[in-house]
Formats: structure tokens, C-alpha cells, sequence
């Protein structure tokens, strides 16, 4: 009988219980998938229809009528329906770019810790320089200089936080080589694709998924940000930080406009925290 | 030590020099430089005069060391808009986006780190839960809604506070106090996982079965260890002075650094932009290599003898 | 179910380079003047300062044979043993493998070399992916050099395990579901799965209980006996080492300082540092004199001129600070490097 069964039995009972306001962060997370996904459907109305009869409308329960629940904008569209596609664009960017990310900074790490030498003083450059201006700034002078189409966007905001996957990938993978699974089983004869790709790879996906759930919100907020600054997304597309932006020339008349998207961008990046945290804390408590 | 300042000081220069080949690279790729940094309807001679200066149809690498020659005179090119040397443009805007960022650091670093320490010293206490609680919302909630929800707030419903401009140092209130919640909650978390961290350790608990008074415990021991990866955070912070209110000055529509970024990107203003890049840069870099010289000064660690 | 076949000369499935003669060669590897140095910096405005891990190490293993490798930690013995395997490049001297020199690593020829030559590692549950049964990772240096169709692997597997004392079902454990004994022999089964002829074993049983120390040692035995596998066994347990080996040498600082049969030289050592360590053991009956070594351990950093246990050498005399001894045969087939241990002949003919 071995001491790991006993540990087996012993985790098993240990185990807390989900909070309550993890399981209430992943319900919203799972509706904003599900709003993501459906959006064509769940819409009441095409995000341009235009209702020029109930321009600013407030929303319902506020002296608005029932057929827009959230409002209208200035243009008579509606609120809900504006949001819902909104919703759409923000993830889809947001998962594109968090891909993009941990796909290109995993692989600079690996690459890091596989040559060493100049390849890691490279990459190591490249991170110091990544961290040596803020985002936001480095961003922006990218969108000067080379104009704002969607896919390019998608891209830029993928170069956010991409040194944290490759200081990951390059530590694990640098730990896993000297003494660890990876030395064995590139010393059986294993081609080194096969060291990171059927051995390393699977091992470090975990701290990697976390390190995701993790960015997500920032990116989320990045985005908001450069379209509230109407540098990122553009109509007719629309964004919730695009909808924020749109709706501040109303704040005074028709709060609403603004406050519906704001107020989600809060609750879905709170909601990705909170799941970001409890997974770390489950599956890899070293992460910080 | 020396040692290791001067590879901080080469790789300080070396980001620099990165960042400047970035601007060449990227201002090279996205179109001709010289009709892209003067304006549209510049004369064809002055053009021509650009393309010369820059030398335009030399080979590449004497492009560069032109183009590099030129920022170290500071000669960055002129604003589309008024056609004012660019580099100029940007300095006079400096005072104004001080003018924030000054106050909400000085905010972020009076309430962030104290409710930090604080927060870590009481852990799981009612004071702790609401220092994590601010600390989240500072995170989630990013910088133009708090704005707004503020200017609603103050400016719309109460009346107290103008929403915008910078007429008088009322004007000043809102986006600072924005600033530097946000910073605050940021620096607050940051500063009490690090306190955990550090109050985790064994010497602290050595520390106390010694026998020595938790205050001096907390004084001698815990802090000096948590301010570490503090300045690190606060570095990057004061790296960020210039940078750090683009978004707090469009909201509050605030003449300032970050505004005429925004401006600036909007109508494709390159010289601009890429003048502020630079300094933006610069001010990391001597930031962090600043942060640097003060690791070098509180580690013990670093000052010793190190295997490559 | 296929049977592993047995075979006296380590050849196994593999096809073998012709050597000269036809038959194969006794010697299986050849390590001359082996050296690896690493850089270290000293102090805060350090100049780089080199520090030897092994400073020319000369060693032979035979087919079907134990060379034992003893020291103390810092000696340099685990070096030796990535040195002998090709997994770090010396910085000088060579490895000659079966007649051929070793590939440079990382190399498709120094990958397919490694289905001959195989390492066991100390800390069994870091060699083993966790993520995958055991089962899978001991097929898999049969996937890697495309041994057998893979329908076949399982079978394979179920044998290798029932030859390293295993039964079937734990070829679907994972790694931390098995006892450190039983994952020891996991690593045992993977490295004999390409039936190598050399086997370099690195403190394999270190991370051990001592009841499991013996079950293991034995199994090693075993496994020579019937596949005649050359052996390099790393250890600085010297019973262990005494128990496996044919032939054992010392090491002190990165140098070979005794080397001979396993039960001579822990009778009678030749060498100073070797009757150290020898005295330390306790040994039941008589009451041996204790030898305690003066001074400080050596640090690699900072070599001793001439002989590099001078410092803590209780013999030491002053040709000892003078000259480095150099690793030589005795009459009675004994390689010492010491002046003294040479006998009178050698302190005249240098003085």
C-alpha cells in the first residue's frame, strides 16, 4: 500500500467547497459566453435599427417603454441590443489576443530555454523592452502609425502580456530540462519536439491556462479603453468601451447609454478575476 | 555592486536604442516618412529638403544613424497641426499632466501602501476585507469609467465640482482623485501579498520566538524584505508619470500630455507621437534603472558574489 | 508474449558497428583525460574564475562489467557520469563508445546512440513525467527508435515490467501512485527498454529507504547477469558501490585517486583519502583506528598546488606540495595517485 493512496483519500476530504461568489463570478461569465454566442438570436434588434420615435429613451422602469428595456441612444438604438453585440466584439477580441499572446510568448520561452545563449538574451531584450513603456503608450503609436483595421487590432492588443507566458514557459521549461522529466526524456533520444510538445507542454498547461484567465480582464480593459478613446474599435462595429465613448457626450441627458456598458465591463472583468484567482489558488498556488 | 550597475546601465541603453530602432522601424514601414511627418500640403521643396536631411535614398543603416542623429539633437520633426517642432509641443504640455500625475502619486502612495501594510499586518479583519475589496474594484473598474461615474456623480447630480477643463484648480479635483484611487488599489494589493509573503517567511517567525516585539519585528524585518518587490511596482509608477493620465485627461478633457496623444494618433500626427514615445521611454528607463540602483542598495543579495 | 532474449554479449536486437575481429571487443567505453570547467565569478567586482569540475578523469568500462565511481559530494563523479553518457561536451579529452567516438550533443547520431546507453537517475519521481502512467513512458523509448510495431509495445512493456520485479497493472499507475522502490524500477524498466549495452547509474539508490536500497542494488545485478550490460555506478555510498562493482575508483576534487578490485581496496586502501573514507565506515568487530580528516573541504574554486588533498593529506610531505601525483599502476594491480603509496622508489627518484 502506498503512501499516495493515503494522500488520494485524504485530498479528497480536504477539499473546500466552492465559494459563493466564485460560483456567482462563473454564472455570469458562462451568460456572457452564452450572450457572445447567441448574440444573433438573444438580439431583440439589429444593433443599427434606428427607432427615431423614442430617441433617448430611459430604460424601462425609469419611464422608458418596455420595448426597449434599456434605453435607446441618441439614434433611437437600442440599448440592449447594442450591448449584446457589443458583448460579441469584446470577447472575440479579447480570446483572439489572449491566443495570440500565450501562443507567441509561450514559444519566444521555449525557444529561451531550448537555445540559451543569444536566443534567450534576445527574447530577454525583447521582455525588457516590453515592460520599459506602458502598453497603453506603446499601443497607440502603433494605431498612429499604421491606421486601425480590425485584425491589426486584434494583433496589437495580442502583444499584451506576452512576457508573462514566456517567463513561464521559459523558467518551467528550463527547470523540467535540467533535472526534471524533460532531462529524461531528451536523454531516452526524444527529438526536442517531441520533449516540449508531448512532455513539457502538457505540463505547464495548467500554469498556463491560469496565467490566461488571468490577462483576460486586462485586455478586456485595454480594449475598452482605446475604443472609449475612439482609437480602437470602429463604427459601424461596436464595443462596449466604443458604446462608454459614444455615451459620454450624453451623460448629463441619458446616462444610461453609458452606465449599461460600463457596468458590464466591471462585472465581466470582476467575474474573470475572481475565477482567475480561485483556479490559481486550486491548480498552481506559486503563481502570483 | 559595480558590476552590476553597469550591466543596468547597458541594458538601460540598450532599451533605449531599441526603442528609438522601433520608431524608425515602424515610421520606415507604415508609408514614406517624409510625407508622413511633414504635412500634406508642405511644399514640394521642403519635401525635398526633408528627404535629404533624413537622406531618404541612402541605404538603410545611414538612414538610421541620420534618424538617430537627429533625436539626439532633439530634432524630432514638426506637428502636422501647427507645424511647431514637435519635440516642443510635448514640453509645454508636461506642466499640465504633472499637475495630476504629481498629487494622485503622492494619493496612491499615502493610502496605497499604508492600507496595505495595514491590510497584511490584520489579515482576515474587517479592514483587511475592505482594502480587498477597494483593491479589486480599483483593479476591474478601469480609469474612464470611474471618471465618469465621478463627473455623474459630483459634477451632474450635486453640482459640487466642475467636469471638466482646467480653469481653476476645483477642475483638478476629479481627475486626481480619479488617478489615484485606481493607483492606490493597485499599489494596496500589490503591497499587502508582498507583506504576506514576507510575514510568511521563517526569520519572521524566528524573529518572534526570539522574543523581539512585533512592532520591531514588523519595522526591522517584515518591511525592509516587502519594500523590495515594492519598488519595483512604485518604479514603474513613477516611470509613468508622464504617460500615466491618457485616459483621465481625455475624460476630463484635460490639456495635457496624454490629450494630445489621443489627438495626435486620431489625426495620424506622427512627429508627435513618436516624440512622446521616446520620452515616455526615456522616463521609464531612468525610472527603472533608478529602481535598480535602489535594488542593488536593499538587496544584500545583489551586492555579493554571483555564479554566471 | 515475446520473450527478452538473453545474451551474454550486450547485443541484443541491436545491430552492433563491426569491430575488428568480428567478435566484440571487451571494452566498451573508453574515457581519456576527461576535463569540464565552469565559470564562477568570486566576490562583487569577481573576475571570472574557472572551476573544475573534473580535471582529466581517464576511465574504461567493459562489457558486462561494474565500475563503481566513489567520492564525496563535489567531487565530480556526477559530471564524470554525464560525460561518459555524451550529455555535457568536455572541455577536453574524449569518450570513445563501442570504438566510435561520441557524437556531439543534441545531434540525430547522438539520439540514436542513446537507445545503447542509458541513465538512472537519482530522484526516480523527477525522471517520470507526471502526467502520464508509467506504462507509456516505458514504451516510449520504443516509440522514439521505432522499435517493434507499436501493437507490440504493450507486450514489450508487460515483460520489461515482470523483469524489473513489477507486476502488469502498474503499467497503468501514475507516477505518484507508485512507492519510491517501485518507481526506481519504473526508470529501470525505461532504461533497459532499448537494451542498451551501458548503463550509467547516477546515486540510483540515494532517494531510497534502506530496506528498498538492497531489493534495488540486487535487481542491478540481476539485470547484468542476464543482459551483460556494462555498468558505470555513481555513489558516494561505499558498501553500495562495494556490493555492484567489479572494479571501483575514487575521486577526490575531479581527479581519479585510487582505482582497483572493489574488496582490495576497501581491505587495504593505497591511497590517504581513500583510507579515510574506508576507516569511516562502521565496521563491526575490530575497532578500527578512526582516520578524521583536518582542515576545510575542498572547494573546486580554489585548488591546492601539487597534490590537491595536500591540505588534509596526515601524511603529506613536502614533494606532495610540489608535484601533482599522477594516477599509476602498482605491482599489485593497484592505480594510486600518491607519492607515498608508490613506496620509497617514487619519494627518492623525485626528490
Amino acid at each position: 500500500m502506498s503512501d499516495a493512496v493515503l494522500a488520494r483519500a485524504a485530498g479528497a476530504a480536504s477539499r473546500p467547497p466552492v465559494p459563493l461568489f466564485v460560483r456567482a463570478a462563473a454564472a455570469w461569465v458562462l451568460a456572457m459566453l452564452a450572450v457572445a454566442l447567441l448574440a444573433d438570436v438573444v438580439a431583440p434588434y439589429a444593433y443599427t435599427t434606428l427607432d427615431l420615435r423614442n430617441r433617448l429613451a430611459p430604460p424601462a422602469g425609469f419611464g422608458g417603454v418596455w420595448a426597449h428595456p434599456l434605453g435607446t441612444d441618441e439614434l433611437g438604438r437600442d440599448v440592449a441590443s447594442r450591448l449584446i453585440m457589443s458583448i460579441r466584439m469584446s470577447l472575440l477580441i479579447a480570446f483572439g489576443a489572449t491566443i495570440i499572446a500565450a501562443s507567441l510568448g509561450t514559444a519566444l520561452g521555449f525557444l529561451a530555454a531550448h537555445f540559451r545563449g543569444w536566443v534567450e538574451q534576445i527574447v530577454l531584450a525583447l521582455v525588457d523592452f516590453q515592460a520599459s513603456l506602458p502598453f497603453l503608450i506603446l499601443a497607440l503609436a502603433v494605431l498612429a502609425f499604421f491606421g486601425n483595421s480590425l485584425p491589426l487590432f486584434i494583433g496589437l492588443l495580442g502583444l499584451h502580456g506576452w512576457e508573462r507566458y514566456a517567463r513561464i514557459a521559459r523558467g518551467l521549461a528550463i527547470s523540467a530540462g535540467a533535472q526534471g522529466y524533460a532531462a529524461a526524456v531528451r536523454q531516452l533520444g526524444a527529438s526536442p519536439w517531441r520533449v516540449y510538445g508531448r512532455h513539457v507542454l502538457p505540463n505547464i498547461a495548467s500554469t498556463l491556462i491560469v496565467s490566461m484567465t488571468l490577462a483576460f480582464p486586462e485586455i478586456i480593459l485595454l480594449e475598452s479603453g482605446l475604443s472609449f478613446l475612439g482609437l480602437g474599435v470602429q463604427p459601424p462595429d461596436t464595443s462596449l468601451g466604443n458604446m462608454v465613448g459614444y455615451g459620454r457626450e450624453y451623460l448629463t441627458r441619458a446616462p444610461w447609454i453609458l452606465l449599461a456598458p460600463a457596468a458590464t465591463i466591471v462585472l465581466t472583468t470582476l467575474s474573470v478575476s475572481v475565477l482567475g484567482d480561485w483556479l490559481r489558488d486550486r491548480l498552481d498556488p506559486t503563481l502570483r | 555592486m559595480l558590476r552590476f550597475l553597469a550591466i543596468r546601465a547597458f541594458r538601460a541603453l540598450l532599451t533605449i536604442v531599441l526603442v528609438v530602432t522601433f520608431a524608425f522601424v515602424v515610421l520606415r514601414l507604415s508609408g514614406d516618412p517624409a510625407l508622413l511627418i511633414m504635412s500634406v500640403d508642405a511644399p514640394p521643396e521642403a519635401v525635398e529638403a526633408f528627404r535629404r536631411a533624413w537622406g531618404l535614398d541612402e541605404p538603410l543603416w545611414v538612414q538610421y544613424a541620420k534618424y538617430f542623429n537627429a533625436i539626439l539633437h532633439g530634432d524630432l520633426g514638426r506637428s502636422m497641426r501647427d507645424g511647431r517642432d514637435a519635440i516642443l509641443l510635448v514640453a509645454e504640455r508636461i506642466p499640465a499632466t504633472l499637475a495630476l500625475t504629481l498629487p494622485a502619486l503622492a494619493i496612491k502612495l499615502g493610502i496605497g501602501i499604508p492600507a496595505g501594510i495595514y491590510a497584511a499586518l490584520h489579515r482576515n479583519s474587517l479592514a483587511d476585507r475592505v482594502v480587498m475589496l477597494a483593491a479589486v474594484a480599483g483593479f476591474t473598474v478601469p480609469s474612464f469609467v470611474l471618471g465618469l461615474v465621478l463627473v455623474l456623480v459630483f459634477a451632474v447630480q450635486l453640482g459640487w465640482l466642475p467636469s471638466g477643463g482646467q480653469e481653476s484648480w476645483r477642475h483638478a479635483i476629479l481627475p486626481v482623485v480619479t488617478l489615484g484611487l485606481g493607483g492606490a488599489a493597485v499599489l494596496a494589493r500589490f503591497t499587502r501579498s508582498a507583506m504576506l509573503e514576507v510575514l510568511g517567511q521563517p526569520y519572521i517567525r524566528t524573529a518572534c520566538a526570539k522574543g523581539v516585539p512585533w512592532a520591531a519585528v514588523v519595522r526591522n524585518h517584515a518591511l525592509p524584505n516587502a519594500a523590495i518587490p515594492t519598488v519595483t511596482i512604485v518604479g514603474f509608477m513613477v516611470g509613468s508619470l508622464i504617460a500615466g493620465a491618457v485616459v483621465v485627461e481625455s475624460v476630463f478633457s484635460w490639456p495635457g500630455v496624454g490629450r494630445l496623444l489621443v489627438v495626435a494618433v486620431a489625426n495620424r500626427d506622427l512627429a508627435v507621437v513618436q516624440s512622446i514615445l521616446l520620452l515616455v521611454a526615456g522616463t521609464m528607463v531612468a525610472a527603472n534603472f533608478c529602481v535598480d540602483l535602489l535594488y542593488g542598495a536593499l538587496d544584500p543579495r545583489l551586492r555579493g558574489a554571483r555564479a554566471s | 508474449m515475446t520473450a527478452l532474449p538473453q545474451s551474454s554479449s550486450a547485443h541484443g536486437a541491436m545491430p552492433h558497428p563491426a569491430s575488428a575481429g568480428g567478435a566484440a571487443a571487451p571494452t566498451l567505453l573508453v574515457a581519456h583525460g576527461l576535463v569540464r570547467r565552469y565559470a564562477m565569478r568570486r566576490g562583487m567586482l569577481g573576475r571570472a574564475v574557472a572551476l573544475r569540475a573534473v580535471d582529466g578523469v581517464s576511465l574504461t568500462v567493459e562489457r558486462g562489467r561494474t565500475l563503481g565511481l566513489v567520492g564525496e559530494s563535489g567531487c565530480g563523479k556526477s559530471t564524470t557520469g554525464r560525460l561518459v553518457l555524451g550529455l555535457e561536451p568536455p572541455d577536453a579529452g574524449g569518450v570513445t563508445f563501442d570504438g566510435q567516438p561520441m557524437p556531439p550533443l543534441g545531434s540525430a547520431a547522438w539520439r540514436r546512440l542513446r537507445a545503447r546507453m542509458q541513465m538512472v537517475f537519482q530522484d526516480p519521481l523527477g525522471a517520470l513525467d507526471r502526467r502520464l502512467p508509467v506504462g507509456a513512458q516505458i514504451a516510449e523509448p520504443l516509440a522514439i527508435h521505432r522499435i517493434g510495431a507499436a501493437a507490440e509495445r504493450g507486450a514489450r512493456v508487460a515483460e520489461l515490467l515482470r523483469v524489473v520485479g513489477l507486476r502488469p497493472d502498474h503499467a497503468a499507475r501514475y507516477p505518484h501512485e507508485l512507492s519510491g522502490g517501485q518507481r526506481q524500477r519504473a526508470v529501470l524498466a525505461r532504461a533497459l527498454a532499448t537494451e542498451p549495452a551501458l548503463l550509467v547509474c547516477d546515486e540510483p539508490i540515494s532517494a531510497l529507504d534502506v530496506s528498498i536500497q538492497a531489493q534495488v542494488m540486487n535487481l542491478l545485478t540481476e539485470l547484468q547477469d542476464r543482459f551483460g550490460m556494462g555498468m558505470l555506478f555513481v555513489s558516494h555510498d561505499l558498501r553500495a558501490v562495494r556490493q555492484v562493482s567489479h572494479r571501483v575508483a575514487v575521486m577526490y576534487l575531479g581527479r581519479i585517486v585510487e582505482e582497483g578490485e572493489p574488496d582490495a581496496v576497501f581491505r587495504e586502501p593505497a591511497h590517504p583519502y581513500a583510507q579515510a573514507l574506508v576507516s569511516a565506515l562502521p565496521h563491526p568487530g575490530a575497532l578500527r583506528q578512526r582516520i578524521v580528516l583536518q582542515g576545510d573541504p575542498p572547494n573546486p574554486a580554489a585548488r591546492p598546488s601539487g597534490c590537491a588533498f595536500r591540505p588534509r593529506c596526515p601524511v603529506a610531505v613536502a614533494l606532495c606540495a610540489r608535484e601533482a601525483p599522477a594516477l599509476q599502476r602498482r605491482p599489485d594491480n593497484r592505480m594510486v595517485a600518491c607519492h607515498l603509496a608508490h613506496g620509497e622508489a617514487a619519494l627518492r627518484k623525485a626528490a
